[in-house]
């Protein structure tokens, strides 16, 4: 999962020393962000004391539903993170678009498969870029302009569409592909992909990390809502598609079967 | 066409449905001849497993002709006879190369919930939820069978519809149990569950080497089946001291072999089926097991206990202590169906002895516009109903 993390809190500074690190020292990915804001942190917080004491001060079930009511809302004002906003989709914590945030905001995706194939077969369809839309169905299209060049389109929530010019800053046959956004571009990416062959016949693993950043320092709402923060368990989704149409030459599918009225 | 769909707790409807299309390249379509219900489509029927949505297609146990294949599949033709494994299985991932058929990794298209519940999710499965992949199922006039490379098995001309229907699942998962029981010879199995697939134990068991096969049921009907056609000693658990019965049976040992052929919805009237019965009622996803507690509290120490299920959430009050106390191997799983397609052909066949005839177990041949009926019958009465075939 993606984050838009605030300084102010101590797991958003974890976040942003996490983010400093280069794309060869992997981090974690954070899968709790800060989406309540500080005054509702407070007051959440007062709240739950309230009724964890009134619910164990009253007794019986009623007072065990209080007392869980009220830890369930010091937990979300101790941490920040309220696991039904993130359901549904709601960030109270996020700021107007006037303010201009860390540049350290984005989002980094890593994650690997292991697939029963060579790893040459896996790079070798890797390494033709514009096959990658048929696996990162975040992307719509990655048109090839050059060797080493390629224009890059992803595609969010509402139509909305980022395009930018990457190049491969890397590359070893059937082992690794590096690739980075041009600068001055409007999204400041770089992903690379990495393919390590197992032993005794069980295939190849590939290790995928992905990076999208906004530029420049200037928060964008668009950035922030397109590389959401579900990214993760998407990209995750699409390497088991993938290998699924590596291993069996087809994703496993029940898109159009019938079903009774 | 008619199919068989679900549309709540004990709500099955035949309705007039599409027809399905090929939707991958290794697809194949089948046109049913017959198909059946299963003990655990009763699961399906009585809300028990999750993630169902209303006209889901049910079936797993299904055969037939087939009419249309993919542009991937050579090993079929149009007018082949096969009978179709109920785990779909993509023969290629890490799993499928090992045999291991019911846990392939390619089958399942939305195993996001199967990965919450277990960490992994296995194959996917015809008819049985979107746990499972959610893959409209065979109690219907027309399937698609994705993988038809794979799992599709084209049965001898001599062989009826009704010989070779259960290697589609009961068959197998019977054999399969007693092959994970680990019977040696001499050794005494006792079989929890005169089931169908209860039924295929025993008979399973013989064919390993046992010297003793014990049924252990409560109906009458089924205990009497597994006396007369698989020659099993019996004990009916409402009348006898199960325990004290496999001891007298063993003098003194215990069975080296215990099959629970029960799975989930195990009966019984002890205090721990009833708390398992009031906390399934109240949809905390525990499954019953006074069967399975049984076959570890009575199997003798560093026996085997195989579990050919079905169980789906959690367990209460697993005696665990008994289990590392006595030392006990526990195997379990759903059926790798595919191994078994061949060897037990060749059962049914015979090769110049009689052949096995599995079509005993069967106790209803319906129309499939009469499988509404059929479901309630065989949920509400074990002692009449122990198998329905739907005939198209």
């Amino acid at each position: 999962m993606g984050s838009f993390s605030s300084p102010v809190s101590s797991t958003g500074t974890l976040m942003v020393s996490l983010l400093d690190r280069t794309p060869s020292l992997p981090s974690g990915t954070r899968t709790r962000p800060n989406n309540i804001s500080n005054a509702e942190r407070r007051i959440s917080f007062a709240l739950g004391v309230t009724l964890v004491l009134a619910g164990a001060n009253r007794g019986k079930l009623t007072g065990l539903g209080l007392a869980g009511l009220g830890s369930a809302l010091l937990y979300r004002g101790a941490t920040g993170y309220c696991h039904g906003y993130q359901l549904l989709g709601i960030n109270t914590a996020q700021h107007p678009p006037s303010t201009v945030i860390s540049t350290k905001q984005g989002c980094q995706v890593e994650c690997s498969v292991t697939i029963a194939q060579p790893a040459a077969d896996l790079y070798a369809f890797w390494r033709k870029l514009d096959n990658l839309p048929a696996v990162l169905r975040h992307l719509e299209q990655v048109a090839i302009i050059d060797e080493q060049h390629s224009r890059w389109t992803a595609k969010g929530p509402l139509n909305i569409k980022l395009t930018w010019d990457a190049e491969i800053i890397n590359e070893r046959q059937n082992e690794l592909i590096a690739w980075k956004s041009l600068p001055g571009s409007l999204v400041d990416s770089a992903g690379s992909v990495r393919f390590t062959p197992l032993s005794h016949d069980r295939g190849t693993v590939v290790y995928v990390n992905l990076r999208y950043n906004p530029p420049g320092g200037q928060v964008s709402d668009k950035l922030a809502s397109f590389f959401g923060l579900d990214l993760k368990s998407q990209i995750e989704k699409d390497l088991r598609r993938f290998k699924s149409l590596m291993e069996a030459g087809e994703a496993p599918n029940v898109t159009g079967q019938p079903r009774g009225k | 066409m008619k199919a068989v769909c679900w549309y709540g707790k004990h709500d099955v409807r035949v309705k007039e449905v599409p027809d399905p299309q090929l939707l991958n390249p290794r697809d194949a379509i089948i046109r049913v001849t017959a198909t059946a219900i299963c003990g655990s489509d009763l699961h399906l029927y009585n809300g028990v497993i999750p993630m169902m949505q209303r006209g889901d297609i049910l079936g797993h146990e299904f055969m037939g002709e087939v009419v249309e294949v993919g542009s991937a599949i050579e090993n079929l033709r149009v007018g082949d006879r096969v009978v179709v494994p109920f785990t779909i299985a993509c023969g290629k991932c890490f799993f499928c190369r090992r045999k291991l058929w019911s846990l392939c990794d390619n089958s399942n298209p939305d195993a996001a919930t199967a990965r919450m519940l277990q960490g992994y999710s296995g194959s996917g499965l015809f008819g049985y939820s979107h746990i499972y992949g959610g893959y409209a199922g065979g109690q219907a006039q027309f399937v698609r069978v994705p993988y038809a490379d794979v799992g599709p098995f084209i049965v001898p001309k001599e062989l009826s519809d009704e010989q070779v229907l259960f290697l589609t699942d009961i068959l197998p998962t019977g054999y399969m149990a007693a092959e994970n029981a680990n019977i040696q010879p001499g050794d005494t199995v006792a079989v929890w569950g005169c089931g169908p697939v209860g039924q295929f134990a025993i008979q399973s068991a013989w064919w390993l080497g046992a010297a003793q096969v014990i049924a252990i049921d409560h109906v009458h009907e089924r205990l009497e089946m597994a006396r007369i056609q698989v020659s099993a000693k019996t004990i009916n658990f409402d009348d006898q001291d199960v325990f004290a019965t496999l001891q007298e049976l063993t003098g003194g040992l215990g069975p080296d072999c215990c099959i629970d052929a029960v799975g989930l919805e195990s009966h019984g009237t002890a205090p721990d089926a009833i708390y398992d019965r009031v906390k399934q009622s109240v949809y905390l996803a525990t499954d019953r097991l006074h069967a399975l507690r049984q076959a570890i509290y009575c199997c003798r120490k560093g026996g085997t206990v195989s579990v050919p299920g079905v169980y789906g959430g959690f367990l209460d009050k697993f005696p665990f202590g008994a289990a590392f106390g006595k030392a006990l191997t526990l195997k379990m799983g759903q059926t790798h169906v595919h191994k078994y397609l061949e060897p037990l052909t060749k059962r049914i066949q015979g090769n110049g002895q009689p052949g096995f005839d599995p079509s005993f177990i069967i106790s209803h041949r319906v129309p499939i516009e009469e499988a509404p009926e059929a479901y309630h019958l065989f949920n509400r009465s074990k002692g009449e109903c122990l198998k329905v075939v739907l005939q198209m």
